[in-house]
């Protein structure tokens, strides 16, 4: 059941929304990105065990890099275990261990060699509640730079300034970057969060239910950024929002269970699932 | 429930509450009032020539020419007084020996008396003790000799039934007639002109040395010892606690070993604080040896060993309660575990660390029975720091101890032994005010 998704989204044929319920998702189109399409992260018969208990069973699937893929399933489905398998933040539960490969690169994530330390770098994270350090908004960004060895200012404030560009924040922090990354708001410090997982320059961003604790207006620029950052960054988000999910992917994967249900790209996907589970789940027959 | 009940019953909590913190409130006011007005008589109080004199000998503070003024002034109100001693020196030369007898202890009573209150007279032998070397320094002591010179205590046992009753009688009765009559009404009246009374601020009682083992003098050395003490002790507790916290919480699997550790960490926290001294003597003095006998160095690790569960058990709590999103946000980045504890967990669990610290420190420079036997003496002079690994030291916990109940003159130093308490009070709430500020500012910083 679970299928590699073809790289090119427009193959996917729109062939109309029967149900009236399935009209909201209708995926905007979306251009090939250049030198994307690319396996970037690649599950053999991938499983996380919590214990005995299974929480992902067996998962194949290639996310392939410069695009957006979301991930969809109803709560406990396993979708964000799936996603912190891949910069091995499980392993901060200790009960929590995996079976099959799990590769990045071409690299075994979970590998007897692999430096997690290393693997983070390259792949960033953002959890569903912003969670900005205790700091001024500079040390907050520097923080990763600082980590990897980098601390002439010149070059931190160059990097600070050009990721905060990239989150869109600078416009709006620019003049107080001495400041209490606490003292934002719930959105800013979600964008912050973005731009600090940015500044350690990663080739993957994981997106935990970025907008979940965020407000309408937030969200929206959070999913602005998403779309900005589409094609430069391969973009792994876990959503519980639908609509959030075809308006920003490319492709989408729907977890049931700890299994993959279905691969696809976003627009065949909502509009016409090949599985009757992603239609009932798509068309909210539960959730 | 209706509301009605539910209403009385809120506010009879509300009542219970407030009485308890009302009654709370009374027994703090209960223990601090005399503290403080105890304590504060070893700073102000109505100082005579005498006290002028014996700072000015000691430490070279006052004016000197007022002094010699005044010195002038208190002679000549005294010379009468040596004149009528004089006087019955020669009347008693030319008395029987039967009836010089008679008047023999009366009258070494009453030059007892003279010499507390003026020090050395006229052919007394130059005293060895400086406490003999003058006469009363404070106003208060001077009033009490005068009323042992002007009446003698007697006890009536006349009622077998009751416990016998103090009385006095005038003492001039027993010298009627002779020459030394005189000088009961004369004292009397002109002890001010022989004491020169005025109001003192003696701030020495703080920075002076004491002088013959507290009679005169301050407690520096007191109040340095428990500086030494409580720092020295926070020095060993406060790294070696916070690590032992950041394994526990960070590194230590979750298995019996780690319970085990835990649980004992507790019990030590509730351990009375005389076994720790004990331990301090046969573990660190007899044979680690750090110190050849008592001194500061032991006794800081005595009190080290004493806090440091209790500073473990804040840490740990504080490193608990910080954000695990903290913790991910940073090893997201690709900190090491390391790295993320040093830089992200510890600053944010500082604010609760440093509560621990400070209940610790609180303790740690009251506390009296760890340092018995490892650190105090109970008079000694004040050390250098470079002293600190071989010399004892005098403490103003065991010090209060000592002067309260162990000293000779025990009843004549009460300021002293209040003034210590105030002293200790205020270094801990200095101490403690201190922390907590430095607390706040961590605290505003982390919320921004």
């Amino acid at each position: 059941m679970p299928m590699t998704a073809e790289a090119n989204t427009r193959s996917a044929a729109s062939q109309g929304a029967e149900g009236s319920n399935r009209e909201i998702f209708l995926p905007p189109e979306r251009k090939a990105v250049k030198d994307g399409g690319k396996p970037h992260v690649t599950a053999k018969n991938f499983s996380i065990f919590y214990g005995d208990f299974e929480a992902v069973k067996k998962v194949n699937a290639e996310v392939l890099s410069r695009y957006v893929t979301a991930i969809i399933g109803p709560s406990g489905c396993g979708k964000s275990t799936f996603l912190r398998a891949i910069n091995r933040m499980n392993d901060l539960i200790p009960s929590c261990h995996t079976a099959g490969t799990l590769m990045f690169n071409g690299e075994d994530i979970y590998g007897k060699y692999t430096d997690e330390v290393l693997l983070r770098k390259r792949i960033g994270m953002v959890f569903q509640k912003p969670n900005p350090f205790p700091k001024s908004i500079f040390d907050n960004i520097a923080y990763g730079p600082r980590l990897h060895g980098i601390n002439d200012r010149k070059t931190l404030e160059g990097i600070v300034e050009k990721s905060l560009k990239k989150a869109a924040l600078w416009d709006e922090v620019s003049d107080r970057l001495d400041r209490n990354a606490l003292g934002l708001s719930g959105g800013q410090q979600q964008r912050l969060c973005v731009a600090r997982a940015l500044a350690v320059e990663p080739d993957i961003l994981l997106l935990d239910e970025p907008t979940s604790a965020l407000d309408p207006k937030a969200t929206a620029k959070i999913e602005d950024l998403i779309e900005e950052l589409r094609g430069s960054y391969t973009i792994l988000i876990v959503t519980h929002n639908m609509q959030q999910a075809s308006r920003v992917s490319d492709y989408t994967m729907f977890f049931y269970e700890g299994v993959l249900v279905e691969y696809a790209p976003t627009k065949q996907l909502f509009t016409n699932p090949k599985d009757q589970m992603t239609e009932d789940y798509i068309t909210g027959r539960f959730s | 429930m209706n509301l009605g009940t539910r209403k009385i019953l809120d506010r009879s909590f509300t009542a219970v509450g407030v009485t308890s913190i009302v009654l709370m409130a009374l027994a703090l006011l209960v223990v601090l009032v005399p503290i403080i007005s105890g304590g504060l008589k070893a700073l102000f109080f109505q100082g005579t020539i005498e006290h002028r004199q014996l700072v000015y000998n000691e430490f070279g503070r006052g004016d000197r020419e007022e002094l010699e003024r005044q010195k002038e002034q208190s002679q000549e109100a005294r010379r009468p007084v040596f004149a009528m001693l004089d006087a019955f020196d020669a009347e008693l030369e030319g008395m029987e020996p039967a009836e010089r007898r008679e008047y023999r202890s009366q009258y070494n009573h009453v030059r007892d008396v003279l010499h507390d209150m003026l020090g050395p007279l006229p052919g007394d032998i130059e005293p060895l003790l400086l406490r003999f070397q003058y006469g009363n320094t404070r106003w208060e002591q001077a009033e009490e000799s005068l009323h042992d010179l002007l009446y003698v205590t007697k006890w009536d046992y006349s009622n077998p039934n009751v416990m016998a009753e103090k009385y006095f009688t005038p003492r001039v009765d027993e010298f009627q007639g002779t020459a030394l009559a005189p000088l009961f009404a004369y004292v009397e009246t002109h002890l001010e002109e022989m004491l020169l009374p005025q109001p003192e601020f003696y701030w020495g009682f703080i920075t002076d040395r004491s002088l013959d083992a507290h009679i005169f003098g301050g407690i520096w050395a007191e109040i340095q010892g428990t500086f030494y003490l409580a720092m020295g002790a926070m020095l060993f507790a406060f790294p070696l606690g916070v690590i032992a916290a950041i394994y526990f919480t960070e590194y230590a699997k979750d298995n019996f070993l780690t319970s085990m550790l835990r649980s004992a960490n507790s019990t030590l926290a509730g351990v009375p604080s005389i076994v720790f001294g004990l331990f301090g003597l046969a573990f660190f003095i007899n044979t680690v040896k750090v110190s050849e006998s008592k001194s500061v160095l032991a006794g800081s690790l005595t009190l080290a060993i004493m806090v440091l569960p209790t500073i473990i058990r804040a840490a740990e709590e504080a490193i608990l309660a910080v954000p695990k999103t903290y913790r991910e946000a940073s090893l997201g980045l690709g900190a090491t575990k390391w790295r993320t504890i040093v830089t992200v967990i510890l600053p944010a669990a500082l604010p609760g660390i440093i509560t621990g610290a400070i209940i610790s420190l609180g303790r740690a420079a009251g506390e009296t029975a760890p340092i018995i036997f490892t650190a105090a003496v109970s008079v000694g002079a004040t050390i250098g720091l470079a002293d600190v690994f071989t010399e004892p030291t005098p403490a103003l916990s065991w010090n209060i101890y000592n002067l309260a109940s162990e000293h000779e003159a025990a009843n004549e130093i009460r300021h002293v032994q209040y003034g210590m308490v105030l002293s200790l009070i205020s270094i801990v709430l200095l101490l403690n005010m201190s922390a907590i500020l430095l607390r706040a500012r961590i605290s505003k910083k982390l919320k921004g």
